[in-house]
C-alpha cells in the first residue's frame, strides 16, 4: 500500500484535522468529532444535512458551504455515520425551519438516519429526507427504490441547498431535492479496485485489461465485465443505459463527469468529448458540464456519468451561487 | 438446575470482544467477496473500543451488554452499528433485574434481542443477513429447552442452529444491504453478518457453558 497515512485505523479522524485547518471558512468542528458544519449558515433558513461513509471525497463534506449543505455527518471509510453523528448534524444545522437530510440509498445510512430522525423528534427538530437513487446499473427503472445513490447526489445537494438559501420552506426544499435526484440518471465504469487502508488489500479485483460497467461507489459489482476498450467505446457503453433510463431527447441537461479517484482529469475530458458528441446526436442540449473528482471511491480508476434533465424550475437553482470545497460558482 | 451468574458480565463481554478482534481479517475477507470489505474492520473497532471502556470494571451481564450496545451504536455506524446495537440492547434490557439466569431466562434474553433488532430493520430470514444465523439459532435453543431444562444441551443446540444458519447463507441470494444489488451472483458466498453472528453466539454459548460448570462445581 502506497499511502500517506499514520495509523490506518485513524485515517478519517486524521483527514478531518486537515480539512479543519485547510478551510476554516468552510468547516468548524461541533460537539461530535465526526460532524462538521459551515460556520455562516443563517439560522432562519431550512437546514440541509448530508452524510455518508468516507473515502468519497470531496463527498460528503466538500458539499457544505454557502448555498449548499449546512452540516455533514462523517462515517468510517465506506460505512454509514452513526445515528449519533446524524443527530448532531441535525442540531448543528439551522433547524428552526426544519432540516432536510439529503443522502444516498444504502442500508446503513437508511437505518442510522431513521434512528437519528426519531431522536431529533424528541428534541422538536423536524427532519424530512430525500434518498438519492440515481444509479441506473443498480436496479431496473421499475425497482427504482432499490437503486443506489451515486453522483446524482451532487445535483440533489446543489438544488436543495440553493432552494434553502433563497428561503424556501422545508416541504418545498424536499420537493425540489427529490425532483432533482429523480431527474438524474447515472452510471459508473471501474478500471481498477481500491483499498481501504485498515484492510490493507484491494476490496475486489478487476483484471488488468478489463473494465466493469455499472460498478458501484464501493466496488459493488456492475452489470458487465468487458475488455478495456477506447474512450469512445466506453462513452457509448455508459451513454446507452443512461439514455435508455429517461426520455432526454429534445430537453436540456446538466452533465456531471466524476473521476473515481485515480483517473487523470485529462482522461475524463477525453471521455466527455465522446459523450458530448453522442448527446448532440440524440438531440439533447447541454446546459452545463462539470468535469472533475466530485464523488470518488478512494483510488479506484474509472468515472461516473450523471445526466440531469433540466426545466425552468431546476435550472436557476443549479446556476445559483455557491461556495463549497467541491462547487464554487458566482 | 444449572444457572449463570448474571452479576458478573465483564468476562463474557471480553470473550465476545476477543472473538471479533481475532477474526477481523477473516470477516473483512468474507465481506469483500460480495460487500465492501469493511465488516471486520468496523466490528473489530467497535468491539475493541468497548473492551477498552470496560477494562477493570465490575459489571453485571446487563450492564456489559448495554455498554456493548451503546458503543456499537455510537462508534461504528454502518449497518452493523444499529443492527448489533439494538440486538445487544434488547438482550441487556431483558436481563436487567436478574442475578442469575436459568436456561429459560437465557432463551428469553436472546428472543428479546431479536425483537429489538426487528424493530429497526425490515430484514428477515432468507435475506442473507445476520438474522439467518440468529433466528434458527434461537429456535434451535427453544426447541431444546422445551424437551429438557439441560442448560449445556440447549447451548449446544444454540451453536448447532447458529452454524446451520450461517451455512444457509451460502446458497441464498442477498435481499438486503449492498450484496442485494448482486442478485444471483451473491450466491456461493457466506454473508459476513451471518458469520460474525455465528462467531458471537458460539462464543457466548462457550463462555456461558464454562461458567455453568463452575457454578455447578
Amino acid at each position: 500500500m502506497q499511502r500517506i497515512i499514520n495509523d490506518p485505523d485513524n485515517v478519517v479522524d486524521d483527514a478531518i484535522k486537515g480539512y479543519l485547518r485547510a478551510s476554516p471558512s468552510l468547516f468548524v468542528a461541533t460537539d461530535h468529532p465526526r460532524v462538521l458544519k459551515y460556520p455562516d449558515s443563517p439560522s432562519d433558513k431550512v437546514g440541509i444535512v448530508t452524510g455518508g461513509g468516507s473515502g468519497h471525497e470531496p463527498a460528503f463534506l466538500g458539499y457544505i458551504g454557502e448555498g449548499m449543505c449546512d452540516a455533514v455527518a462523517i462515517g468510517e471509510i465506506f460505512s454509514s455515520p452513526t445515528a449519533d453523528a446524524f443527530l448532531e448534524a441535525f442540531r448543528a444545522a439551522p433547524h428552526e425551519q426544519g432540516v432536510a437530510c439529503l443522502y444516498g440509498n444504502y442500508a446503513g445510512d437508511n437505518m442510522n438516519v431513521k434512528m437519528a430522525k426519531q431522536m431529533a423528534e424528541m428534541e422538536d427538530i423536524e427532519v424530512k429526507t430525500v434518498i438519492a437513487r440515481d444509479d441506473v446499473a443498480s436496479a431496473p427503472a421499475a425497482e427504482r427504490d432499490k437503486r443506489r445513490g451515486v453522483a446524482g447526489e451532487v445535483m440533489m445537494w446543489k438544488i436543495g441547498g440553493a432552494a434553502a438559501a433563497r428561503g424556501d420552506s422545508l416541504d418545498e426544499v424536499i420537493r425540489l431535492a427529490q425532483k432533482a435526484v429523480d431527474a438524474c440518471s447515472s452510471i459508473g465504469v471501474g478500471l481498477s479496485s481500491c483499498t481501504i487502508p485498515a484492510n490493507g488489500k484491494p476490496n475486489f479485483s478487476i483484471e488488468p485489461g478489463h473494465m466493469e460497467l455499472g460498478i458501484g461507489h464501493h466496488g459493488e459489482p456492475g452489470i458487465e465485465v468487458a475488455p478495456l476498450t477506447s474512450a469512445e467505446a466506453i462513452a457509448t457503453a455508459m451513454c446507452d443505459p443512461v439514455l435508455a433510463d429517461q426520455d432526454f431527447a429534445g430537453s436540456e441537461v446538466a452533465v456531471l463527469i466524476s473521476g473515481l479517484g485515480a483517473t487523470p482529469v485529462m482522461e475524463l475530458n477525453i471521455l466527455y468529448a465522446h459523450i458530448a458528441e453522442r448527446l448532440e446526436g440524440a438531440d439533447i442540449r447541454v446546459h452545463r458540464t462539470d468535469i472533475g473528482n466530485y464523488f470518488t471511491s478512494l483510488e479506484m480508476m474509472g468515472a461516473t456519468l450523471t445526466l440531469m434533465k433540466l426545466d425552468d424550475e431546476l435550472k436557476p437553482l443549479l446556476d445559483a451561487p455557491a461556495r463549497s470545497l467541491a462547487i464554487t460558482q458566482r | 438446575m444449572q444457572v449463570l451468574d448474571a452479576t458478573q458480565g465483564r468476562d463474557i463481554l471480553e470473550e465476545l470482544v476477543e472473538v471479533i478482534v481475532d477474526n477481523r481479517q477473516y470477516l473483512s475477507d468474507v465481506d469483500g467477496a460480495i460487500g465492501d470489505g469493511d465488516h471486520g474492520i468496523n466490528m473489530a473497532k467497535g468491539f475493541r473500543l468497548c473492551g477498552e471502556s470496560v477494562a477493570g470494571q465490575s459489571l453485571s451481564l446487563s450492564k456489559a451488554l448495554g455498554t456493548l450496545a451503546t458503543t456499537l451504536m455510537g462508534s461504528i455506524g454502518g449497518s452493523m452499528g444499529p443492527l448489533y446495537g439494538s440486538l445487544f440492547m434488547g438482550m441487556a434490557k431483558s436481563v436487567k433485574d436478574k442475578n442469575v439466569l436459568d436456561a429459560k431466562d437465557f432463551g428469553d434474553m436472546l428472543s428479546d434481542g431479536r425483537e429489538a433488532l426487528e424493530q429497526i430493520s425490515d430484514a428477515k430470514v432468507g435475506d442473507k443477513c445476520l438474522l439467518d444465523t440468529l433466528v434458527p439459532a434461537i429456535e434451535s435453543y427453544r426447541q431444546a429447552i422445551e424437551v429438557s431444562d439441560d442448560f449445556p444441551n440447549a447451548l449446544q443446540a444454540l451453536r448447532n442452529g447458529a452454524q446451520q444458519g450461517r451455512d444457509s447463507t451460502l446458497d441464498l441470494e442477498a435481499k438486503i444491504g449492498r450484496a442485494a444489488r448482486l442478485g444471483e451472483r451473491s450466491c456461493g458466498h457466506l454473508d459476513a453478518g451471518a458469520v460474525s453472528c455465528c462467531l458471537l453466539l458460539t462464543r457466548l454459548a462457550d463462555s456461558t457453558e464454562r461458567r455453568l460448570e463452575k457454578a455447578a462445581a
